[in-house]
């Protein structure tokens, strides 16, 4: 047992690191966030040749890096802690995940190293019922000749709206829950799908609609079986669930740093702010839950590298992948919030940075289910599975 | 990154694991889960003479050096024991202060003498060691002890007269270590010294302090001119903070894992009876027992993080610096959540004058896991003052 980065992951994160304190500092940041497509696009460009970031965890057979789920956290953990605006997300840890996870030979070796090389892509399955279970799949495909023909309205897609390519979700007519969910994966630029901004209140990260209205779509777009996607896509949203803890982690860090910096110069009754115990007691929890969101996220970050190899731990995905979105979204939104809190007055202004992690943390919270919705997961497979067998497997 | 143990490691495991059951039985079958804070009172001989088959098993002094008597286990094997012991229901531990206090502190900065004179009874189960620190006016505020020794120069011997508290099994020990003030005219951290003291003299007075659980494993213990030879003190006088300090790094890291397997054990009990009486369809308790879960699963993951993580240079790591503030704060809820899932037979006793059942003696016990070691408020000073750098209060 060696639970600790290795030197290479430790370089690798180090580097992540370095490159966004600059490359996403918050100018960077503001200057993004407020573009429709919501990151820049000379900056992605630039990381997909020089850092190769989204090539990362991408098999070397499909044109990627070969590395592991545990460097594409620790990267994706300092991508959270610089708010980094970009489709990395959407691209990586939905789009490439699918096809890691769903798609054919023929379809990984034709996208994923697509996706290697920069083209961006992501992930709709939710309508709008605000679910995030397979009940959140709305579309309806229905057979038509040797193809298919899809229709319905995705929300909450991240990046929907520029992402080159599409894997999106949609069910048999008249299907429920898990049953006759399919996959299928098309370029984005497809005559006939409408797609749409969405405003958000959180500005650092794109969310869209996509609407597609009786579209036909070839029978090569299918991933794996018609009508028995779910599993695949309850593999692929614990992967990205994950991904974006790991996100959480960083920005909540983050928030704990710059409060604790703050706190430092603050001055007040003649003492800096920092010296007072209920300010003190106050950054302790909040270091105390980023340390154990750290742990959660590191341990859920092996374990999908299990999954991704097949390994005996892979078992554990979901268990792994609920515990880290249901701990580190508490633990985001407390550290922003209380990093408001302690900035005082100042925390208040659009000017302080903290706003922008609180905001951060409360979409990522939602996306992919918040911790009442993780522990809920988690209280089936305990209370609900076999007496006295302590896993929690079935957990989907 | 790497979760699994090697294989000379599971062999191991499955060493530790067949003798426990081939011993832990028969005249042993009662202690098993037994003893332990909270039941420290139970089956006091039976787990003495359980001591003493640890050690004809050569199960003590684990990771004590080979040159002294010890086996020289690595952390890995350690944590294995641990686990394995707390699994197979092992019972609390008589020797464990010994163990693991005063064998590492002699072995580090005891004489050879010292070391030849302790250690062998310590190893073989039959010297049981009680810690005497606090002291009615030196809780938190540890260098504030008012204890003292006095060199009595015509005998060769020293004198020590005062009070200790709250000291755990000091009526069932042999040998005291104590803290104790060489320096009538010194205060705080300087001139103490650490002494190491035979419990059966007419200089020491045990008087048990009954608790809020109707039961006395703490006690009250008055030294008045108690002996302690003169090659019986630990470093020089005046040495003897540094001396304690030391010990207090002992105390924490391997056996976290262990301890997590016992509360694994609570934990596994109170879902039983919410499967059993209804309450695992009440959403609110739901949300409880799996954010209980969560917990306790993510403790496991920062325990494994602490055990992998550098303390090259002996210095706590962020993870290990939460550990206490977390453990006790998770196991103090469980205690709570225990009664709010028996409902309505939480107050029942199992019989009068105040016979308590296992849960509500971990619910009552549990108020004591977030003062005694460090209390909650204390931890989160040391938190924020060594790991986030922020100013110390003033201190008169």
């Amino acid at each position: 047992m060696d639970f600790r980065f290795t030197e290479e992951q430790e370089m690798i994160r180090a580097t992540a690191e370095a490159f966004l304190a600059d490359a996403s500092n918050s100018a960077a940041v503001r200057q993004a966030m407020v573009t429709e497509q919501g990151h820049d696009p000379a900056l992605w460009q630039k990381i997909c040749s020089e850092m190769c970031w989204q090539a990362m965890h991408i098999p070397e057979a499909y044109g990627g890096l070969g590395l592991g789920y545990v460097e594409l956290v620790a990267t994706l953990e300092q991508m959270g802690r610089y708010l980094f605006c970009s489709p990395f997300y959407s691209s990586v840890c939905l789009a490439a995940n699918a096809l890691l996870v769903a798609g054919s030979e023929q379809q990984k070796t034709e996208y994923l190293s697509q996706l290697a090389a920069g083209t961006t892509g992501t992930l709709a399955y939710t309508g709008s019922s605000g679910r995030w279970d397979a009940d959140a799949v709305e579309a309806v495909c229905v057979a038509d000749g040797d193809g298919y023909r899809v229709s319905g309205s995705y929300r909450y897609v991240p990046d929907g709206h520029t992402a080159q390519l599409l894997v999106i979700a949609a069910r048999e007519q008249g299907s429920v829950g898990a049953e006759g969910i399919s996959l299928f994966v098309l370029p984005a630029a497809t005559a006939g799908i409408s797609r749409q901004w969405l405003p958000t209140m959180d500005q650092t990260r794109r969310q869209a609609q996509l609407v597609f209205d009786n579209l036909p779509v070839p029978a090569t777009a299918l991933m794996g079986e018609a009508g028995k996607g779910w599993s695949k896509l309850a593999t692929i949203l614990d992967l990205a669930t994950v991904a974006i803890a790991a996100d959480q982690v960083g920005g909540a860090q983050q928030s704990l740093d710059m409060t604790v910096d703050y706190l430092k110069e603050r001055v007040q009754f003649g003492r800096v702010i920092a010296s007072y115990q209920a300010v003190k007691h106050k950054t302790a929890d909040m270091m105390v839950k980023v340390e154990a969101s750290r742990s959660a996220v590191y341990y859920a970050a092996c374990i999908a590298d299990e999954a991704l190899a097949g390994g005996p731990l892979g078992r554990e995905l979901a268990e792994a992948a609920s515990i880290a979105k249901a701990y580190c979204s508490d633990t985001y939104f407390f550290n922003a919030g209380c990093g408001i809190q302690l900035h005082g007055g100042v925390g208040f202004t659009a000017e302080y940075d903290i706003q922008l992690y609180f905001k951060r943390a409360k979409s990522t919270e939602i996306f992919l289910g918040n911790g009442a919705y993780h522990r809920e997961r988690i209280a089936r497979g305990l209370l609900e599975a076999h007496p006295a067998d302590g896993a929690v497997e079935a957990l989907t | 990154m790497k979760l699994s143990f090697s294989a000379a490691d599971e062999a191991f495991r499955n060493e530790v694991a067949d003798w426990l059951a081939a011993n832990l039985c028969g005249e042993f079958e009662q202690i098993r889960y037994r003893g332990g804070p909270g039941d420290e009172h139970s089956y006091v001989q039976e787990r003495k003479a359980w001591e003493r088959k640890l050690h004809e098993g050569g199960w003590t002094g684990l990771g004590w050096p080979c040159a002294y008597g010890g086996r020289g286990a690595t952390i890995e094997q350690q944590v294995i024991f641990n686990e394995e012991y707390a699994r197979a229901g092992g019972p609390g531990r008589m020797g464990h202060i010994g163990e693991t206090l005063t064998g590492p502190t002699l072995i580090a900065f005891g004489t050879e003498q010292q070391k030849q004179r302790f250690l062998p009874g310590i190893l073989r189960g039959e010297d049981l060691w009680c810690q005497g620190y606090s002291e009615p006016s030196a809780g938190s505020d540890l260098a504030n002890v008012k204890t003292r020794a006095r060199y009595d120069e015509a005998r060769g011997r020293w004198l020590i007269t005062g009070q200790k508290v709250w000291t755990s099994l000091a009526h069932e020990s042999q040998y005291c270590f104590v803290i104790a003030r060489t320096d009538p005219a010194s205060v705080g951290q300087k001139g103490l010294g650490f002494f190491l003291l035979a419990m059966d003299q007419p200089g020491i007075e045990v008087r048990p302090i009954e608790q809020l659980t109707g039961t006395s494993e703490f006690n009250e213990v008055f030294f008045d001119d108690a002996v302690c030879g003169a090659d019986d003190i630990v470093g020089a006088p005046g040495e003897g903070w540094k001396v304690a300090m030391g010990l207090l790094g002992f105390e924490r890291g391997v056996s976290t894992l262990g301890q997590q397997m016992l509360f694994q054990n609570e934990f596994d009990e109170v879902v039983r009876i919410a499967r059993e009486n209804g309450a695992a369809a009440d959403p609110a308790l739901r949300q409880r027992i799996a954010d209980a879960h969560v917990g306790l699963r993510i403790m496991r993951f920062n325990s494994m993080r602490m055990l992998s993580g550098g303390g090259d240079d002996g210095s706590l790591s962020r993870e290990a610096m939460i550990y206490k503030l977390y453990w006790a704060t998770w196991h103090r809820n469980l205690g709570k959540l225990a009664m709010d899932v028996l409902g309505p037979e939480s107050e029942i006793l199992d019989g009068a004058p105040y016979q308590l059942n296992r849960l509500q003696s971990l619910f009552l016990f549990t108020r004591s896991d977030t003062i005694y070691g460090g209390t909650n408020q204390i931890q989160r000073n040391i938190i924020a003052e060594r790991a986030l750098g922020m100013p110390r209060e003033p201190r008169g």
